[in-house]
C-alpha cells in the first residue's frame, strides 16, 4: 500500500514537471514567434513602456504641470504592473481560440493555455521591471530601502490575479468570441480607474469627506490595490509641503487594501478555474 | 489478450447544431434565449473493449464517426452518453504536426511538440538525433518550419510522435500522406509497436491494410457498431455497405450497338450460394453476363484477377461465346484451388472480339472478393522454412 502510495507520488510529481516543461516550452514559443523576425527583438518590449512614459510626463507633467514631484518614477511604478496584468489578460483571453488547431487535434492540459500567457507577460515584466530598477539606481537612489520589500506581496497578489482573468476570460472567449473585443474597452476604462496616472490622493481627497463609500469601492478595485503598494515600494513618499501624493507614510493602509486585493484575486482564481474546467471538455467542438 | 487498456462502455456523441445558437455575447443579449436542442449524433451506443497488444483497424464510410471515436478515446472530445476508460500513455495521432509552429525551426517544434505530447524534456534530448534521423531531416533541421514540404512536415510529426514511447497508438488516416518509402517506414515502424504489445487503433480506409495488420476489425456506421471481429469479415462487411459492385465502367470502344459486361457473381461452385470470402484452397466461381445486340457474332471474355495496387494475379480467358437470340450470353470461370493468397482481389473484365481482339467494353468490380490465410503475413502464403545454417570453421 504505502510503495503504491510513493508511485502514485512519484507518477503525479512527474507529470507537474512534465506541465511545468511544457508551460516553459510554450512560453519560449511565445516569445521567439514574437521577435524572430524583428532585428531588434526584445528592444522593442522594453521601448514600449518608455514611449508611454515620454506621452504621459509630457501631457501631464509638463503640460498639464501636474506638480508632482519625479512623476516619471510615480508613474513607472504603477504603469509596468498594469502593464503585465493588461498584457496577461489581453493575450490570455485569445490562447486557447488562437490555439485552435492543436486543441482540437492534441491531448495536453489546455490550461497550460492560459497559464503560458501570464508567463509570456510574466518574462516581459521581469525585464521591463529590471531596466527600472537599474535606471533608478542611477536617477533616483532613494527608491532602494527597506519599503522595497513590498514588491512581493504586490507581485504575489497581481500574478494571481492576471491568472485568474486569463483562465476565466480565455475559456468564455471559446464560447462567447466577442469576449475579447468587450475586454479591451474594459481595460482601457480600467486603466483610468486605477491610480497609475494620478496620485490616489486626488481620489481619496475629493471623496473621503462627502461619500467615503464610494472611495473604499475605489479601493476596492484588485488593481488599485496593487499599483498603490507598488507605488509606496518605489516611489518615496514626499513629507513636501501642500498636497500629498501618497496616501500613507506607514504600510498599514497599502497592506489593508492589497489583503482586499488578494481574497479577492483568490476567489476570483477559484471561479476561473471552475469555469474553465467546466467548459473545457467543450473546446474541442466549439473551436 | 491482456487485460483491456480501452474501455468504451455505452458511448454516444451528440454535436449541437449551431446555426440557431448565439457565438458572441451580443447575440446573447439581442436573440434572447434559443432552444438549442437539434443535435446530430455522430456516435450512438458504442460498446468497445481493447485488450492490451491488439492492433483493431476501424473501418466505416464517410461520416460514420470515426474520426469522433478517435477523439472520444484520447480524451479530446467529452463523450455525451456512456463513459471512458484509458489505461496507459497514448498517443493520438488525429494529424501529423498538429501544433507545429511555423516561423520555428525543425529543431524548436520537436521539442515544443514532444512537449505537448508529454514527453520529458531529457527523454527529448535523449531521442532528438533518432527523430530526426527517422524524419530524414538532418540536413534542415534548423530551417523554419514554413519552408518544409508537405511531406517533410508530415514526416517530423510522425517521427515525434512515436517516439512519446505510447503504451497506446490512436491513429486516424494519417498513413495515407507521404510517400511510398515513408509509408514502408511507418507501417515498420507500427510493426515494432506491435511486437512491443502496444495497443493500436487506427482509422483507414485503405481495406486491404487491415487483414494484413490487424488483429481484429470494427466497423462503424452512422454511428453505431455494425462489426466487431475477423478483421477479413470487418473488411468484407464494409464493403458489402459500400455496395462495392462495379466501381468504374467505361472502356475502350463502348458504344450502344456493342457487346458489354452487366453482371458478375461469386459463388461456391458445389452449393452455388452466392460468396464473397474464400479461403486459399477452396474451390471459386465467377459468372459473367455479356449483353449484346440480338444476332451479334461471338465474344470472348478476359478476366484478371487484381491484387493490391491492381497487379493481375492470374488471367482468365473464355472462349468465343454465341449469344442467344435475346443477345446475351453468360460464361462460368470455376477456379478449382485458389492459391494461398490473402487480402481483397478485384476482377477486371473485358468483352473482346474473338477474332480481331478488339476490345468492345472493360469493367472493373473492386474488392470483388476477400481470400484469407491463416497464418503469415503479406500477400502469398508460402510454405517455407527457417533454420541455421553451421559454418565451417576454417583450421
Amino acid at each position: 500500500m504505502v510503495q503504491a502510495q510513493s508511485a502514485a507520488d512519484a507518477r503525479a510529481a512527474a507529470q507537474s514537471r512534465v506541465r511545468l516543461e511544457l508551460l516553459t516550452e510554450l512560453v519560449r514559443k511565445d516569445l521567439k514567434v514574437k521577435y524572430k523576425n524583428s532585428a531588434l527583438g526584445f528592444i522593442w518590449s522594453l521601448a514600449n513602456p518608455l514611449l508611454y512614459l515620454a506621452v504621459f510626463t509630457l501631457v501631464f507633467d509638463k503640460l498639464l504641470k501636474n506638480g508632482i514631484e519625479a512623476f516619471p518614477v510615480l508613474f513607472m511604478s504603477g504603469f509596468l504592473v498594469w502593464n503585465f496584468f493588461n498584457l496577461a489578460t489581453l493575450s490570455g483571453t485569445g490562447s486557447v481560440v488562437g490555439n485552435a488547431n492543436l486543441v482540437r487535434k492534441v491531448r495536453f492540459p489546455r490550461v497550460v493555455l492560459p497559464l503560458s500567457s501570464v508567463g509570456f507577460a510574466g518574462v516581459h515584466f521581469v525585464l521591463q521591471l529590471g531596466v527600472l530598477l537599474a535606471l533608478l539606481l542611477v536617477f533616483y537612489r532613494d527608491a532602494f530601502g527597506a519599503q522595497l520589500v513590498l514588491l512581493v506581496p504586490a507581485l504575489a497578489v497581481v500574478v494571481v490575479f492576471a491568472t485568474a482573468m486569463a483562465l476565466l476570460s480565455s475559456a468564455l472567449n471559446v464560447r462567447f468570441r466577442d469576449v475579447e473585443h468587450l475586454l479591451e474597452v474594459i481595460l482601457l476604462a480600467w486603466f483610468w480607474l486605477t491610480p497609475i496616472v494620478y496620485p490616489v490622493t486626488y481620489i481619496r481627497d475629493n471623496l473621503a469627506g462627502s461619500s467615503p463609500w464610494l472611495f473604499r469601492l475605489y479601493m476596492a478595485n484588485p488593481m488599485t490595490g496593487v499599483v498603490t503598494a507598488m507605488q509606496r515600494a518605489i516611489y518615496v513618499h514626499p513629507v513636501a509641503d501642500g498636497r500629498q501624493i501618497l496616501p500613507s507614510g506607514g504600510y498599514g493602509f497599502y497592506l489593508t487594501w492589497l489583503g482586499v486585493a488578494g481574497v479577492i484575486a483568490l476567489v476570483l482564481l477559484a471561479a476561473g478555474l471552475w469555469t474553465f474546467r467546466r467548459l473545457q471538455a467543450d473546446f474541442a467542438e466549439e473551436l | 489478450m491482456g487485460a483491456p487498456t480501452i474501455v468504451a462502455d455505452g458511448v454516444g456523441k451528440r454535436f449541437q447544431l449551431h446555426h440557431r445558437r448565439a457565438t458572441s455575447l451580443k447575440e446573447r443579449l439581442l436573440l434572447h434565449r434559443q432552444s438549442s436542442s437539434e443535435g446530430f449524433w455522430a456516435l450512438r451506443e458504442v460498446d468497445l473493449e481493447i485488450g492490451a497488444g491488439q492492433t483493431v483497424g476501424l473501418i466505416g464510410p464517410n461520416g460514420s464517426g470515426k474520426s469522433t471515436l478517435l477523439k472520444v478515446l484520447s480524451g479530446i472530445l467529452a463523450p455525451t452518453t456512456g463513459t471512458v476508460a484509458v489505461r496507459g500513455r497514448v498517443a493520438s495521432l488525429l494529424e501529423l504536426g498538429a501544433g507545429f509552429n511555423g516561423e520555428l525551426t525543425g529543431r524548436e517544434n520537436v521539442y515544443l511538440n514532444a512537449a505537448i505530447l508529454g514527453l520529458p524534456r531529457r527523454e527529448t534530448e535523449r531521442y532528438f538525433d533518432d527523430i530526426v534521423a527517422f524524419a530524414e531531416l538532418e540536413p534542415f533541421i534548423d530551417n523554419q518550419v514554413k519552408h518544409y514540404s508537405s511531406g517533410q512536415y508530415v514526416r517530423l510529426g510522425f517521427a515525434v510522435a512515436v517516439h512519446v514511447s505510447p503504451d497506446i497508438l490512436l491513429i486516424d488516416e494519417v498513413l495515407a500522406v507521404g510517400d511510398e518509402s515513408f509509408q514502408r517506414k511507418c507501417l515498420n515502424k507500427i510493426a515494432e509497436f506491435q511486437q512491443r504489445g502496444c495497443t493500436i487503433l487506427f482509422v483507414t480506409h485503405a481495406l486491404d491494410l487491415i487483414p494484413r495488420i490487424c488483429s481484429r476489425g470494427v466497423v462503424l456506421d452512422h454511428g453505431r457498431v455494425l462489426h466487431d471481429g475477423d478483421p477479413v469479415e470487418a473488411a468484407e462487411r464494409l464493403r458489402s455497405l459500400l455496395g462495392t459492385g462495379a466501381d468504374q465502367s467505361g472502356g475502350a470502344a463502348a458504344g450502344t450497338d456493342r457487346p458489354k459486361v452487366a453482371a458478375v457473381r461469386l459463388f461456391d461452385p458445389a452449393s452455388g450460394a452466392a460468396k464473397g470470402h474464400f479461403r486459399g484452397g477452396e474451390a471459386m466461381a465467377v459468372e459473367l453476363d455479356v449483353a449484346a445486340p440480338a444476332g451479334s457474332a461471338p465474344v470472348a471474355v478476359r478476366m484478371a484477377v487484381t491484387g493490391p495496387a491492381d497487379v493481375p494475379m492470374w488471367v482468365m480467358d473464355s472462349e468465343p461465346l454465341h449469344p442467344g437470340p435475346d443477345g446475351t450470353a453468360t460464361v462460368r470461370f470455376t477456379v478449382k484451388e485458389l492459391p494461398q493468397i490473402k487480402g481483397i482481389y478485384a476482377l477486371a473484365v473485358a468483352v473482346r472480339d474473338p477474332a480481331s481482339n478488339v476490345t468492345y467494353d472493360a469493367r472493373r468490380f473492386g474488392e470483388a472478393f476477400l481470400a484469407a490465410g491463416d497464418t503469415a503475413t503479406g500477400v502469398l502464403e508460402v510454405v517455407w522454412t527457417a533454420e541455421q545454417v553451421e559454418h565451417q570453421v576454417q583450421p
